[in-house]
């Protein structure tokens, strides 16, 4: 290999143990008669869920629905009825239940039809939406919904990095997919490439897997280029492989498309095949199953897989068996409950025992001797961030850029100490985000507060206005009616029309009526007219008189 | 909490670098015995039973449990580090004083193991010579040069029975850094005070070939990864060329490079004492000024300071500035911006 290759600093070297399991090939499981699929498997927000006890339901089948951006399917792993959408154990390190599909199969293994995707006629737009409905989302452990990652959104991305370092102890399930389904991971690669349109293509191997390097050397066409890594603890990290490959640190705070470089994990490069060209969901991965089991190895294992099962498929526990790692021994935690189901996120379950796996001895004070700084691959003084997270001055911490913290546990692998320094950042974390929230929270509140606070007084103000509106209009009122006639000239216009109205009402009257006064001698009829005379001048004088 | 790592660093424990650091102190410790006397295995078990004694009373005191504290092994190495540093067949309660300044003041006074200040040991050594500076200058003489070099039995009698029955005058002497300085503020020439017997080719005689197996064991340490070159090479490299410059300007008042560096606690200063992970700084530009300081301090204390040797005092004045030092030496975090872009 010509490639230049970059040197991060810090890491570990912890024993391999990759040989107890990468010896056999990638065993299927049977079909199983329970499966629980968790509407959170990825990272976002978790599926919405589309079935309710007692539908039927038939492998394939999208049973929860991706719910907002950051999210991603899911689906039902066989054909078989949903006995139950209700809170269950899930691989999680709090042991909490989440909201999962518990389906019953039949035993008919019936699927829906799979569509294969013409994924270089497909807009890319298309394309990706079809593979979020898929429920594709990365399997190295960050479960980060895939269509994201396969969307530039205007960055100009020029690099793309497959990892295959597989850098964890004990596991192998990457290895193990990359010599035997070398030619798929391929060409899901080349989806990845045509969506992301990138002209570099590097697959990160660490050198410990050198079967692995020569299966992906001979199924890479050119233009793909396969790079043995050297073998150390974190060089799988997404920000470490970037670094060894490229020589570009992923900024603080960002993402190395920032950089223009696009990572993703090889088994997700095998999802994307199995999606494009079967047309597939993803309804399975493959887990490494080893340690204190009677036969280790790697297994096909449906998502939703009760644990129970996949231990039962290596031959179960051997006698002083401990517990178990979700995971690999430098990140993975407990698992809680060994109900909880295979998720995307699971790629090894560590049997474990009390020689390969002592307790943690003794905790004693920090020597500030240096050795977790020293192993540190983001280079942070973890002695330092210990210091303040443990007197809970997370301010103080995190000015020693406790969020750079990828906690991938060299430091406390080195630690002469043995002080569990890993989980006083997570609790350090949370207690920073949870600070935030509330203080998030109590801002919102703040602002609805004063809002409706706002909305009352300028509903008071507006009835108030409204109010003074009326009065004012009823005092005009009032004053017309009183007004002086000749000083309105409208009421004068109106007066005269009434009065013309009411003269012609009178000549009517009078033209109508018939009068008792003809045929009256003449005398009467001039005293008439001069009674008539007084009286018209006696009505002029009481109408202008009034006011 | 979810309790990874899972694995952890094998044969790795605060123990194991506290004996680590013992054993590097044994060649030493073998060549002080075989030019100074036998004494030094006297004042080695006495520090060590105090050490323990005390440690273990605090720690009762304090409520805490016993054995993981007493089996780290740190109050051994400040226990051997106070007795390489103090002069053998002293009387007991020296050691006792000097030990009770060291553990109990200095270590738990602090709040114990990873929080005190300050060297324990050197607190201790700087306790004593203030409060005793008589017995402080009475180094042994090597072997050889004196008119009586006592044997084990007679160094236990002399450490607890006192002097009486050897006048100190026979087997002792000032060292060859307290000599230089009163002989040349005498206006003693530098050829004659040179030519004296207990001056050897580098520092004193017999002291510099100890000096040379505090180095080598200063070497395996740095092998093993136990320390970090930072520390010894900014601590010589301070000393070197504060007294090497002063030698310079004034070559009759001042000693030579080497000199300075095989004499007195250069060597164990540098390698042993500088290097305690607790009192010294942390980060790596942080170590090379810390230890810098101290030892162009050192080479300042010899040259115009009232004491012989200045490494104790330079070491717990760069103890004083370590928290400074580390706040603003703090490394680029990766994914950071590089300084100036």
């Amino acid at each position: 290999m010509s490639r230049q290759l970059f040197t991060f600093n810090g890491g570990v070297h912890p024993e391999g143990h990759k040989a107890e399991s990468n010896a056999t090939p990638i065993r299927p499981m049977p079909l199983l008669p329970r499966y629980v699929v968790p509407l959170r498997q990825h990272i976002g927000a978790p599926a919405r869920p589309l079935v309710q006890a007692g539908d039927a339901v038939l492998g394939g089948q999208m049973i929860g629905a991706p719910e907002g951006y950051v999210s991603t399917a899911a689906h039902a792993p066989t054909s078989g009825r949903v006995v139950a959408v209700a809170p269950h154990a899930v691989p999680h390190p709090s042991g909490l239940f989440d909201l999962c599909v518990v389906i019953e199969a039949d035993g008919e293994d019936r699927s829906i039809d799979f569509q294969p995707l013409d994924w270089r006629k497909l807009d890319p737009s298309a394309l990706r939406n079809r593979i979020r409905e898929m429920g594709l989302a990365g399997l190295g452990g960050a479960v980060f919904p895939s269509y994201i990652k396969l969307n530039p959104s205007g960055q100009t991305l020029h690099t793309l990095i497959l990892n295959g370092a597989e850098c964890e102890p004990w596991i192998t399930c990457d290895d193990r997919l990359m010599r035997e389904r070398a030619a798929e991971i391929v060409l899901g690669i080349e989806v990845m490439a045509h969506t992301l349109g990138v002209k570099t293509i590097l697959i990160g191997i660490e050198d410990n897997k050198p079967e692995a390097l020569a299966a992906m050397g001979a199924a890479a066409p050119s233009g793909m280029e396969v790079v043995a890594v050297p073998t150390g603890y974190p060089g799988g990290g997404g920000k470490q492989l970037t670094y060894t490959l490229t020589g570009v640190e992923t900024p603080t705070g960002g993402r190395s498309t920032d950089a223009g470089i696009q990572v993703f994990n090889v088994g997700t490069a095998y999802s994307l095949y199995r999606a494009v060209y079967l047309g597939e969901p993803l309804l399975s991965r493959v887990v490494t199953v080893t340690g204190h089991v009677a036969n280790p190895g790697n297994f096909e294992a449906r998502i939703g897989t009760p644990m129970t099962d996949l231990l039962a498929a290596a031959g179960g526990a051997l006698d002083g068996a401990d517990g178990e790692i979700v995971g690999g021994p430098m990140m993975g935690f407990d698992l809680m409950d060994q109900a909880a189901p295979v998720t995307k996120s699971v790629n090894c379950l560590i049997v474990k025992d009390p020689v390969r796996f002592p307790p943690r001895p003794t905790t004693l004070p920090c020597i500030r001797c240096g050795a977790c700084a020293r192993a540190c691959p983001a280079d942070l003084q973890p002695f330092e961030m210990y210091w303040f997270s443990r007197a809970k001055d997370f301010g103080k911490a995190q000015s020693y850029n406790l969020f750079d913290c990828i906690e991938c546990g060299c430091c406390a692998y080195v630690c002469p100490s043995h002080i569990p320094l890993v989980d006083f950042f997570r609790f350090a974390k949370s207690e920073i985000w949870e600070r935030e929230q509330e203080k998030h929270g109590a801002d919102q509140a703040r602002q609805r507060h004063e809002f409706k606070e706002f909305r009352l007084e300028r509903e008071k103000r507006e009835k108030a206005e409204k109010f003074a509106r009326a009065a004012e209009k009823n005092k005009e009122a009032a004053a017309t009616t009183t007004t002086d006639a000749t000083a309105d000239p409208d009421a004068e216009k109106k007066k005269a029309i009434l009065q013309a109205a009411l003269d012609r009402a009178k000549k009517a009257k009078e033209a109508v009526t018939p009068r008792n006064t003809d045929n009256l001698p003449p005398r009467v009829e001039k005293e008439i007219a001069e009674i008539e005379a007084r009286r018209a001048q006696a009505e002029a004088k009481t109408e202008s008189g009034e006011g | 909490m979810n309790g990874s790592p899972f694995a952890l660093l094998a044969n790795n424990s605060v123990t194991a670098v506290m004996f680590k650091v013992m054993a590097a102190l044994i060649p030493g410790i073998i060549a002080h015995a075989w030019f100074f006397g036998p004494g030094i295995w006297v004042s080695l078990l006495l520090c060590t039973v105090f050490a323990i004694g005390v440690e273990a009373l605090i720690l009762l005191m304090r409520g805490l449990p016993l054995k993981p504290f007493l089996s780290d092994g740190s109050v051994l190495v400040t226990a051997w580090l106070l007795a390489l540093s103090l002069p053998t067949l002293a009387p007991w309660w020296l050691y006792a004083v000097g030990i009770i300044f060291a553990v109990l003041v200095a270590k738990q006074f602090y709040g114990g193991l990873g929080q005190n200040l300050f060297n324990p040991a050197m607190v201790g050594y700087a306790a004593l010579i203030i409060s005793f500076p008589v017995y402080m200058t009475q180094w042994p003489a090597p072997v050889g040069l004196a008119d009586h070099s006592p044997t084990l039995l007679e160094a236990f009698d002399l450490v607890f029975a006192g002097q009486g029955s050897i006048s100190p005058d026979a087997f002792t002497s000032a060292t060859v850094l307290d000599t230089w300085k009163t002989q040349v503020k005498l206006g003693k020439p530098v050829e004659d005070i040179l030519a004296q017997p207990m001056f050897g080719w580098g520092g004193g005689k017999g002291q510099e070939f100890v000096a040379l197996m505090y180095l080598l064991g200063g070497l395996l340490m740095l092998s093993s990864r136990l320390i970090t070159w930072h520390v010894p090479v900014a601590f010589l490299a301070g000393l070197a060329i504060t007294a090497g410059g002063l030698h310079l300007l004034e070559p009759a008042r001042h000693a030579g490079v080497l000199f300075h560096l095989l004499s007195g606690g250069a060597m164990l200063g540098a390698f042993f004492i500088a290097t305690d992970p607790v009192t010294a700084a942390s980060t790596p530009l942080g170590k090379l000024i810390y230890a810098g300081l101290a030892g162009f301090l050192t080479a300042i204390i010899r040259g115009f300071g009232g004491y012989p040797d200045g490494v104790a005092f330079a070491v717990l004045i760069a103890n004083v500035c370590v928290p400074f030092i580390d706040a603003y030496t703090q490394p680029r975090v990766f994914g950071h911006r590089k300084a100036g872009k």
